[in-house]
């Protein structure tokens, strides 16, 4: 049995963990039963729970199978993802497809061309050098969360719930790497956002929470309809979904030949691309991202930081063929993410928490990896994708380490001074910085510095994109060491309460910020610039890797059609641009922090429009969520109810309006003509009526008056 | 024996009513218990279709024929194929469900009350079963007329204008109804020289556009109004509302579906030349594609709990009637799909609120909130049945709404394009409901003590959730039991495309070019 073969293992592992946790974890964890959240004012109500101290004891237990189970199962997957890759390597052409068995098989039909077509989707598995980088990232950073976490969660009720959502994530992540086809990659897609969904409103009792969720989960499936439509045209092209029957009709080149056309091609590759914008928090569909980081940090790390928003990046590389073929839709590609990129570093300049300016730093790093993939660096986007997950998560664990030793603040202005404090946290979170600001010999700086030098040298490159890049990186250096500034340095700005009770992390917590600090110095080592010549190819190796997955020749040496001076000329600038954006933040921040008030005083709108994030969150609530979700569902609600009910119901009045003028003709039209002809009758009979009295004594009185009058007459006559 | 399983299967319940009948009105319990054992055994009952129908045969199986009214020309014919194979066990097995989930909601006129349901059963299964029109039309008649009951009785407040609203209006549509079959009927003696209501003979008819086009409005009026396709929804929520729970779940699991069984039974093979009539079709594409953005729109802004879920079943109905009206095999099979895929999801999702108004006894969104916190089992079922609804891959949801999907893109990519507005609509109805009810804090003190599910309720949502998990992960089955009717009622209506398509319906999965 060799670890190729096993390869369906590697996303049921957590799946495994998942569904223990989901199905039998309250068993486990019970304690989570009795935390109920209630507005104030009515916790008096609450029944008391019962135990609640001894549980705690009784439950050490049952905490600690959850506390090695969980991470125990990623672990799983992480070595079965080594031992796969291992074997990988040694494969020719480095390719391994594994089909378990048939999962949508649609019914046969004519595609537009007229040719007979039958949908078909596998449940199979697709190991190549790009899904490698993948899994291995996804799996060895997400152990290392995973074991953060239990340190992070460890006083949070409703542990077995987090444990089994961030299993339930690990697999849908692993299904959407591994899936050999886009509509089984759709399965994870959505799966991830389900899970995002969950853990953002993991402590769901707090509105702003639940709000999040929501938005992030909607605003994803914005973009889960342009992958649908993307995937369904693509059907109709190629009749086939399978990645590798898809790059086969495009590589061939006879598909191009057939249509005649590579309008489809663009629109096949912005659809998807509607797809990537949502996942990887890219315009317009980046603003769920920052209020994402309501969900507990090790999720903001795992999730939106190191793993699924990469999805994206990672369909785009996937698609490589597509986007070379469709030009357009590469350009767009590479202005959204350079336009994101700086938009999100701008926003990122002036926040105060913490957290939400590493999200707008993801935000924007994300924006470099969709410009290495719209210059056509796919290898580099992988790249950046890859050292992002290691500083990125760094990054977060290491804010998530400050806001647990200040007992969940999470503002800036109120930190200050924790060096000393937590020396770990500290340390570990400066190595973040570096590599994230692209200081030579950190992870951050050779995939940054080689996606600008793409975004510069590449054919399909373009110098205002670079400008837009290289001042993203300065502003990059800048935020980034504004918050290591604002936390770890100067005089502690928190109460005495809280500083006093300042600590550092467990060694559960603290060992993942060491091993990650690690792999963002040396990660980068295996993707160096080519003019550093001086070094043997093996430390290129990242590029030769991934060569075959994404139908590239690595090239060798320096023989690009810029020179090699030209080279150094940027490396030297970008560093500049990067040490002038670290000084800057040491000027303001540490040196002189009276200039910063004054600072804001003189960019005056500007300021408030970065502070407001430019008011896109405002804009999008006004348009969408205001106007033509709940001002059109109200207009229709009401159009429903008076218009075409009032129908309905007009119908039904006028029927008993009808009804009620037949009844009043019936009453006085027709069967008044009846009763009129008995009045007629009744009238007639009048007269005679009155003679029959019916009284004996009447008659006996006529008998004998008439009788009387017949003998007067009689006697008269 | 077994060559009257149809029949077994469609008056098992009649009998179990009929039995039920004879149990004195207080024994109560008894009675529930009973009615129970009758639902269970009429869900039992249809077990044996798993493995007596097979898939690869050609035209109606387990056929029975008897005369019954000579001199009309009426027979009693059942039959299935895999169309109605799925729908007959969806109303077993809700069927049985809705029983059980009434055990403890209803407490008055409990006897008249399964009897009812019983009746119903009977009533809905023949609609499915029966190939004789007039047959068919009398089971049609006869499901009214619990329902009404069910709704007029056992119901909320303004029970009785709702009862008489869904019965009128429903009743509207079939006497049109019966005049389209009435004019088959006749046109069928006018051309074969006698009178007949059997569907496989009026198939023969060759009837020029024009009679068609009548027959197919008149049907429309009748298919339309049960469905219900916008503009003649409005029934709907005012029943759903006003109806007890499992009244509800009866009525969005398979009275609905009743409609768009008309619609690929009756519609599309009998009348095929008004059915790809390119008026028709954009009418009742146009119909479907405003029943979907609008149901779920007008859903987004309900504050009562059951009408939000009701008006979502206006938005996926639309989602079944587009796929009738792609008039392609994708389009058929994955409305047929996701007519079971709705009795399951929003057939769960009644099943929540009510679970909700037996506790609380209000539908007002604004009275709950937060109840996560109090009812976890009850919060996950509920999510369980809102992803469900909302499509989510690997339930059931997904694999109709792209399947679907796939046959719209396939006749007109834009109306691929609108219904998938759908798709992002739903999932903010639903999770916005999500929200409101289940989670943010209990700011209700009602709420604080509500009693989590017991087994019972428990045992309602296991066998829904497993299928809805089964169609999600493996929906082979289902697309090879649609192939065979779907081909034939393609080969009725568009005989020339089918015959191109089917090149492949020998080749083993994959494109051939």
């Amino acid at each position: 049995m060799s670890f190729l073969e096993l390869l369906w293992v590697i996303p049921l592992a957590p799946l495994a963990g998942a569904a223990l946790m989901l199905v039998l974890g309250r068993l486990l964890d019970p304690q989570a039963s009795s935390q109920v959240a209630v507005a104030p004012g009515l916790a008096a109500d609450l029944p008391q729970p019962h135990g609640h101290g001894s549980g705690h004891h009784r439950h050490g237990a049952a905490r600690s199978l959850i506390s090695l189970l969980c991470p125990g199962t990623v672990l799983v997957s992480f070595v079965l993802s080594l031992g796969a890759v291992f074997e990988l390597s040694s494969l020719p052409g480095r390719t391994y497809e594994l089909v378990q068995f048939t999962w949508i098989a649609g019914l046969p039909f004519l595609t537009q061309s007229g040719a007979p077509a039958r949908f078909s989707a596998d449940w199979g598995f697709l190991l190549d050098p790009l899904s490698a980088v993948m899994i291995l990232v996804v799996t060895g950073v997400g152990f290392l969360i995973h074991v953060y976490s239990v340190g992070y969660m460890g006083h949070e009720g409703g542990y077995y719930r987090f444990f089994g959502y961030l299993n339930l994530f690990v697999f849908f992540m692993l299904m959407l790497v591994l899936a050999n086809n886009y509509a089984l990659m759709f399965v994870g897609w959505e799966g991830v956002g389900l899970c995002s969904y969950l853990l953002i409103g993991f402590y769901f009792h707090r509105k702003s929470a639940a709000d999040a969720g929501k938005k992030a989960f909607v605003m994803n499936r914005v973009g889960d309809a342009g992958f649908i439509l993307g995937m369904l045209l693509m059907f109709s092209v190629f009749g086939s979904v399978r990645f590798r029957e898809v790059h086969e009709a495009l590589a061939s080149g006879r598909f191009a030949a057939e249509t005649g056309s590579l309008g489809v091609l663009t629109a096949i590759a912005l659809l998807l691309f509607l797809g990537a914008t949502g996942k990887s928090a890219q315009f317009p569909l980046y603003t769920w991202l920052p209020d994402a980081m309501e969900g507990p940090t090790p999720v903001s790390a795992l999730i939106h930081a190191a793993t699924m928003v990469t999805a994206g990046v990672y369909m785009v590389a996937r698609s490589h063929l597509l986007y070379r073929l469709a030009p357009e839709a590469s350009m767009a590609v590479a202005v959204i993410g350079a336009f994101t990129a700086i938009l999100a570093a701008s926003i990122a300049l002036v926040q105060n928490d913490i957290k939400r300016v590493l999200a707008y730093s993801t935000v924007s790093q994300l924006g470099y990896m969709f410009m290495a993939c719209g210059v056509g660096a796919y290898w580099v986007a992988i790249f950046h994708l890859y050292t992002h997950a290691f500083f990125k998560a760094l990054l977060f664990l290491g804010s998530g380490s400050v806001i647990h030793a200040l007992g969940g603040e999470q503002d800036m202005r109120r930190m200050g001074g924790l060096k000393e404090k937590i020396p770990v946290t500290y340390w570990t979170m400066v190595v973040g910085a570096l590599a994230i600001s692209g200081i030579p010999g950190f992870a951050g700086f050779f995939s940054k510095d080689e996606i600008l030098w793409q975004i510069y040298s590449s054919p399909h490159g373009s110098k205002a994109i670079y400008v837009v890049a290289t001042l993203t990186a300065g502003m990059t250096a800048f935020y980034m060491w504004r918050l290591i500034f604002m936390t770890f340095h100067g005089k502690p700005r928190m109460d005495a309460d809280t500083l006093a009770r300042v600590h550092e992390s467990p060694r559960v917590m603290t060992v993942p910020l060491v091993a990650l600090a690690a792999g963002s110095t040396l990660a980068g080592w295996i993707g160096v610039p080519k003019v550093w010549s001086f070094l043997p190819e093996s430390f290129r190796a990242f590029e030769h890797w991934l060569a075959p997955a994404l139908s590239t020749q690595a090239s060798h040496g320096t023989e690009h059609a810029h020179g090699a001076a030209t080279e150094w000329l940027l490396m030297g600038l970008s560093l500049a641009i990067a040490l002038a954006g670290i000084a800057i933040a040491r000027h303001l921040y540490v040196v002189r922090p009276e200039r910063v008030a004054a600072l804001r005083q003189a960019a005056g709108p500007l300021y408030t429009a970065l502070a407001n994030k430019w008011y896109v969150d405002e804009l999008y609530d006004a348009v969408f969520v205001n106007g033509l979700g709940k001002g059109v569902g109200s207009a229709m609600a009401r159009f429903d109810s008076r218009i075409v009910d009032g129908g309905v119901n007009g119908a039904g009045w006028m029927t008993r309006l009808a009804s009620t003028l037949s009844i009043w003709w019936d009453t006085w039209i027709v069967d008044g003509a009846v009763r009129l002809m008995s009045f007629v009758v009744k009238a007639a009979s009048f007269p005679v009526r009155v003679l029959h009295t019916g009284s004996v004594q009447a008659y006996a009185l006529v008998i004998v008056l008439g009788a009387a009058a017949l003998f007067t007459w009689y006697l008269v006559r | 024996m077994s060559e009257h399983l149809l029949s077994i299967i469609l008056f098992t319940p009649l009998a179990g009513m009929f039995i039920l009948l004879l149990i004195p009105s207080r024994r109560t319990d008894l009675i529930r218990l009973w009615a129970n054992i009758a639902g269970f055994a009429g869900f039992a009952v249809s077990l044996p279709l798993l493995w007596r129908f097979d898939k690869n045969a050609a035209g109606f199986q387990l056929v029975e024929r008897y005369e019954w009214i000579p001199s009309l020309g009426a027979r009693y014919i059942v039959g299935i194929d895999g169309i109605s194979l799925l729908l007959v066990l969806l109303t077993t097995l809700i069927g049985a469900l809705a029983i059980l989930s009434s055990w403890s909601a209803i407490q008055e006129k409990v006897k008249q009350y399964y009897a009812m349901f019983l009746l119903q059963q009977t009533g809905m299964l023949g609609v499915f079963l029966a190939l004789d029109f007039f047959l068919f039309f009398v089971f049609w008649e006869v499901v009214l007329v619990p329902m009404y009951f069910i709704i007029g009785v056992w119901g909320g407040p303004r029970k009785l204008y709702a009862a008489i609203k869904f019965f009128l209006y429903t009743l509207a549509g079939s006497v049109l109804m019966l005049l389209g079959i009435l004019t088959l009927y006749f046109q069928h003696f006018r051309q074969f020289g006698y009178y007949t209501f059997e569907i496989a003979e009026l198939m023969k008819l060759d009837l020029p556009l024009g009679i068609q086009q009548w027959v197919f409005w008149a049907f429309f009026i009748g298919f339309a109004i049960k469905v219900p396709m916008f503009p003649f929804h409005t029934w709907l929520p005012d029943a759903h509302v006003e109806a007890p729970t499992a009244g509800s779940v009866i009525l969005a699991s398979i009275l609905l579906k009743m409609g768009t069984y008309g619609f690929i039974r009756f519609s599309l093979p009998l009348l095929p030349k008004a059915s790809i009539d390119p008026r028709i079709v954009k009418i009742l594409v146009g119909l479907s594609l405003v029943a979907i953005v609008y149901g779920a729109l007008v859903s987004l802004m309900q504050q009562d709990w059951k009408k939000l879920v009701a008006y979502s079943s206006v938005s996926h109905l639309g989602f079944c009637t587009l796929g009738i009206f792609a008039l392609n095999p994708n389009g058929l099979a994955g409305s047929v799909i996701q007519q079971i895929n709705h009795g399951i999801s929003t057939g769960m999702l009644f099943l929540i609120v009510g679970i909700a108004y037996e506790r609380r006894h209000t539908r007002a969104i604004a009275e709950y909130g937060g109840l996560a916190h109090v009812m976890p089992k009850y919060a996950t079922v509920f999510a369980i049945a809102m992803l469900s609804s909302a499509g989510l891959p690997l339930l059931n949801g997904f694999i109709g709404e792209f399947t679907i999907l796939q046959g719209a893109f396939e006749a007109n990519r834009l109306w691929a394009a609108i219904a998938s507005l759908g798709i992002i609509l739903g999932a903010a109805y639903l999770l916005w409901l999500y929200q409101r009810t289940m989670l943010g804090q209990i700011t209700n003190p009602k709420n604080l003590r509500l009693p989590d599910l017991n087994l019972r309720e428990l045992a309602v949502f296991a066998p829904l959730i497993a299928w809805a998990i089964w169609i999600g992960v493996y929906p082979k089955p289902y697309f090879e039991v649609l192939e065979k009717p779907v081909a034939e009622i393609l080969q009725r209506v568009r005989p020339e495309y089918w015959e191109k398509a089917s090149a492949l319906a020998a080749a083993p999965l994959g494109v051939l070019r």
